[in-house]
């Protein structure tokens, strides 16, 4: 695929390397010190470093905020975007701000819903969707221009990416709803967190076969279980997360000091897999609340040093 | 239907407690169906007042009326007579009843006595849920009959988000995705390839972000 933005990340695929990703999430507070020193931990790691959005819809520093520390700190961001927060006067003005820095990702998401959260008793915007924001972020990069149809001064240049969850319901509709990503105008993709690896490979031969991978860059996302618990949760409370009963034996069946090596053993275990698998053009690696740990990930998954690019 | 829900007592009290003549006002329309306004709960909501007065020891007249509407003026007109009898009316109409009284007259405080919650249907005695949010251009033709305006808790119009389980929405294991049943609607019209076409951008100017809404109709004016 010909490269179309400066985007880093756009172009480390572009080359046909591995790409790696990873997140930082942004403090329940002020202090710049918390984004920087996650980031200067895994800077050397990753080759884009996404900035969450009032994950989980819970009040934080905001995500564009977060981005220019960032930024400032020569690194590349990615910058999340829920629907739920903005419409679409702010959604544009954020892009704008972005832009304005030279932050040249951006991941379209609906956000979870805000009953999750601090503020259950606050509105939800909802004035676009994931869907249209990804149109937006295009059109405004494509023909210059705003919405409302007038000329944007220095258009933002932003390499377009969205979520998918091969693991929601109903799972007929998923390689549908890539199609419609894909037509909406996304250029990567950060999967969910993957346990079950014949789901997604299924997923991703789906996509293959209606030739929907030559348009669009699929990152697969893992996520390194701290613990048996952790394990449980996730496979029982996270809406859209699937994890087989194997690894959470695996898990159950490690005495509990060594859960957390066994947990990063596992992860591991998947990238190599996935490595070999017709479509993964990249890695996602959200360690939550655990970011020290993906030094190690990268490292040992074979994905260090990482490529550079002009 | 307009469907409402009933007011706690002790937040009616206290709109009316200083009152000593109070009409009860029902309506024989969505209020009555949905059970929180009709005739029956106008019986109810007096006699619940009557006996917190008698408890205070005070004497206050409580009437009971129920209208056939209370959003269209002639009904309203039919208690012109009587309304300088009271000096409080809890209207158990919905918030448009409520309203529409408080306009025509003017100078009666008008007290609301349900809680207005959507347009929806009755599933079953004493359930009713949600199905359109009057947003002013209906889509449904493009959703297979289901709206994912009222029915998502994201509104999403290209849905389902990353939340959808088993059939159910990511807020609550008890409410349906509404685009779960959106696809499984277009399965069964065997329309399921609609589901790839993009749903543009909503005009949201013809939704309550418009501003206050009206429909004018030149052809049934006189
Ligand atoms: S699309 Fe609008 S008018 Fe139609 S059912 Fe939904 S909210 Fe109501
Ligand atoms: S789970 Fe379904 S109904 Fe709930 S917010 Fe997501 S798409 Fe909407």
């Amino acid at each position: 695929m010909k490269v179309k933005t400066p985007s880093k990340l756009e172009k480390i695929l572009a080359a046909g390397h591995y790409a790696v990703t990873s997140e930082v999430g942004p403090p329940r507070g002020s202090d710049p010190e918390n984004i920087t020193k996650k980031a200067e931990m895994i800077k050397d790691y990753v080759d884009a470093i996404n900035v969450t959005d009032n994950q989980t819809s819970v009040t934080r520093m905001c995500s564009l905020a977060a981005c220019i520390r960032l930024k400032l700190m020569g690194l590349e961001p990615v910058l999340q975007m829920v629907t739920r927060d903005r419409n679409r006067i702010a959604l544009q003005s954020d892009i704008l701000g972005a832009a304005s820095y030279d932050i040249h990702n951006i991941l379209c998401l609906s956000g979870d819903h805000q009953s999750f959260g601090d503020c259950a008793q606050g509105q939800n915007v909802h004035d676009l969707d994931s869907m249209q924001l990804i149109q937006t972020a295009r059109y405004m990069r494509d023909e210059g221009k705003f919405l409302g149809g007038g000329d944007i001064g220095r258009p933002p240049n932003m390499f377009v990416g969205a979520a998918a969850n091969p693991f929601a319901d109903p799972f007929e509709i998923r390689v549908p709803r890539l199609a419609k990503k894909v037509a909406a105008g996304v250029e990567f993709i950060q999967s969910q967190c993957i346990y079950n690896m014949e789901k997604f490979e299924l997923w991703l031969k789906m996509s293959g076969d209606r030739g929907l991978l030559d348009n669009v860059y699929i990152l697969a996302g893992v996520t390194p279980f701290k613990s048996a618990g952790m394990a449980r949760y996730m496979k029982n409370r996270v809406p859209g997360i699937e994890v087989p009963d194997e690894l959470v034996k695996r898990m159950a069946d490690t005495p509990k000091e060594k859960q957390p090596e066994e947990g990063i053993n596992i992860c591991i275990e998947q990238i190599e897999h996935l490595k070999g698998v017709e479509g993964v053009h990249g890695f996602h690696v959200m360690a939550i609340e655990w970011e020290e740990m993906v030094p190690e990930i990268v490292e040992r998954s074979g994905l260090y040093p990482r490529p550079t690019v002009e | 239907m307009i469907v409402a829900d009933k007011k706690p007592i002790e937040e009616i009290i206290e709109e009316v407690k200083n009152n000593e003549k109070i009409l009860i006002l029902g309506c024989n329309e969505c209020v009555t169906v949905c059970e929180a306004g009709g005739k029956k709960e106008v019986g109810v909501l007096a006699s619940a007042l009557r006996m917190y007065f008698l408890n205070q020891s005070k004497e206050v007249k409580i009437d009971e009326i129920t209208l056939e509407r209370q959003c269209d003026h002639e009904y309203l007109e039919e208690i012109r007579d009587v309304m300088d009898q009271y000096d409080a009316v809890v209207s158990i109409a919905c918030g448009v009843g409520v309203q529409f009284m408080a306009e025509k007259y003017h100078s009666t405080p008008i007290y609301p006595g349900v809680d207005t919650c959507f347009l929806g249907v009755t599933e079953e005695r004493g359930l009713w849920t949600e199905r359109c949010q009057a947003c002013g251009h209906c889509i449904l033709a493009s959703t297979g009959g289901i709206c994912p305006i009222a029915r998502c808790a994201k509104r999403v119009l290209n849905g389902p988000c990353g939340g959808s389980a088993k059939g159910k929405c990511e807020i609550d294991k008890e409410i349906d995705c509404a685009w779960q049943l959106i696809i499984d609607r277009l399965e069964a019209l065997d329309r399921l390839d609609e589901y790839e076409a993009l749903c543009p951008l909503k005009d949201w100017s013809t939704d309550r972000a418009g501003g206050p809404r009206k429909v004018v109709r030149e052809d049934v004016q006189q």
